[in-house]
């Protein structure tokens, strides 16, 4: 695999053999699909940004959506993105010496640092699969209104958010289940609220210290909380209970924050979870003295600049979606 | 396949002695980034979320130029862009930058118009 000496006078060039950029053909092909998946990637975040123009004083704060670390409790914004950014970082570290150690042909080291780069994706993926599940079951629930805008619900002493649990009243009532009998196509009940919108309407009239706070955003980039008679007002709006996230509605706030969220992470996820699989593959053709055979290692180089891509879109990513 | 590999990051500033060193040294610039990411993001000083440029939060402005920052050093040392012909470095590089500078830029025009249409338009959405 020695790079083709070409001289300008005696070239043959539609004759093959030469090779303009001094690179393989495999590799060029990858760096083909790369740019072409960031264009893809940057498709996406472009989107994201042109709804949060559009929507710029009523879009959710990210430090107060992502606020969970697995087995801490607690408000912790951003500590367990800035952790999977390093773990992904990490990985591609392990992933770029194992290229290194592929063009110095110790195969012993390549599988070593291949097997971490695995790992260390493993671990991503499950990650982002308990971010999504956090995301999905929510925190502290909040109200939707006919505008299709969600309230959420503070504490007037403390300024904390309170969760529908804290002041819902228990209102015994009587609800008919809808069942099999009853529907023409029926697959099941769909999704229960645990309270329902005259329990918390009713809690949140006899306990005078919760206050709604609205998806708008004031100069001091806080969330405008309204005062109890506003409050109140507000509240007649309401049309049903909100308890966590899904593509339709988001007691986060924008409907489209959700949506964008399952979207882009997902696609990420999905890029991260099938490099995992493609490591795999690479990991045991190494394993199996493929590449020693073949001289190089340059499925390695191929597969590792795959990998970086992942890292790379994450950074961006994390930024657009958990900084900014 | 690029066996030599140019050992020298910050134009020449800091020369590492091998390729492995090199990674090592990139992986520690990378994670000082992302610490002063994540700790500007959580104390998020009122200096920097209170003035603004081009009518974004400076702070943003920090957070973008330092993951552009970020990107560079993953192309250059983790994809060894650093090591590839120019002519095949600035083709992956200049055509999506310039295809999505573009895109950007007429899409957060847009939704911008849209901010005020909604704000200013006879429609009710925050009801």
């Amino acid at each position: 695999m020695d790079s083709t000496v070409t001289t300008a006078t005696e070239e043959n060039v539609w004759g093959g053999g030469n090779r303009p950029l001094g690179a393989s053909y495999g590799k060029l092909m990858m760096w083909f699909f790369l740019v072409s998946d960031a264009l893809t990637f940057s498709g996406f975040l472009a989107a994201y940004g042109f709804s949060r123009f559009k929507f710029i004083e009523t879009w959710p704060i990210a430090d107060e959506v992502f606020t969970h670390v697995p087995f801490f409790h607690g408000n912790y914004p951003m500590y367990y993105v800035a952790f999977m950014t390093f773990i992904l970082i990490m990985s591609s570290v392990t992933m770029v010496l194992a290229v290194d150690a592929g063009h110095k042909l110790k195969k012993n080291a390549v599988i070593w640092y291949m097997f971490l780069t695995i790992i260390g994706g493993a671990i991503f993926v499950g990650s982002q699969a308990w971010e999504w599940a956090t995301f999905i079951s929510g925190d502290h629930g909040a109200v939707e209104t006919r505008g299709g805008r969600i309230l959420q619900f503070v504490k007037a002493d403390t300024g904390e958010r309170a969760a529908l649990a804290d002041f819902a009243k228990t209102i015994p009532g009587e609800r008919t289940e809808h069942e099999r009998k009853n529907g023409i196509w029926f697959f099941n009940e769909g999704y229960v609220p645990s309270y329902s919108l005259e329990e918390v309407v009713e809690g949140f009239k006899a306990n005078p210290n919760v206050l709604i706070r609205t998806e708008t955003i004031n100069d001091d980039h806080q969330k405008i909380v309204l005062s109890r008679d506003e409050s109140l007002a507000k509240l007649k709006n309401a049309t049903q209970v909100v308890e966590g996230a899904n593509l339709i509605h988001n007691e986060y706030g924008s409907r489209l924050f959700a949506d964008f969220f399952f979207f882009i992470t997902g696609f990420h996820g999905f890029h991260v979870f099938s490099g995992v699989v493609i490591n795999i593959i690479i990991f045991f053709n190494v394993i199996l003295g493929t590449y020693e055979r073949r001289g190089h290692y340059e499925m390695v180089e191929k597969v590792g600049l795959y990998w970086h891509f992942v890292d790379l879109v994450w950074v961006f990513v994390f930024t657009f979606f958990y900084l900014v | 396949m690029a066996h030599e590999h140019k050992l020298e990051i910050f134009r020449g500033l800091l020369k590492f002695k091998s390729n492995t060193q090199k990674i090592w040294g990139v992986l520690i610039f990378l994670t000082v980034i992302t610490t002063i990411e994540v700790a500007l993001g959580i104390t998020k000083p009122k200096s920097l979320t209170h003035s603004y440029f081009l009518g974004m939060k400076v702070l943003n402005w920090i957070f973008i130029i330092l993951t552009l920052v970020k990107a560079y050093y993953i192309a250059w040392d983790f994809m060894h862009l650093r090591d590839e012909k120019s002519a095949l470095r600035r083709a992956i590089v200049w055509t999506p930058i310039f295809l999505v500078a573009y895109l950007i830029f007429i899409l957060l025009f847009e939704a911008d118009y849209i901010y005020n249409v909604f704000k200013y338009g006879f429609v009710t959405w925050n009801f």
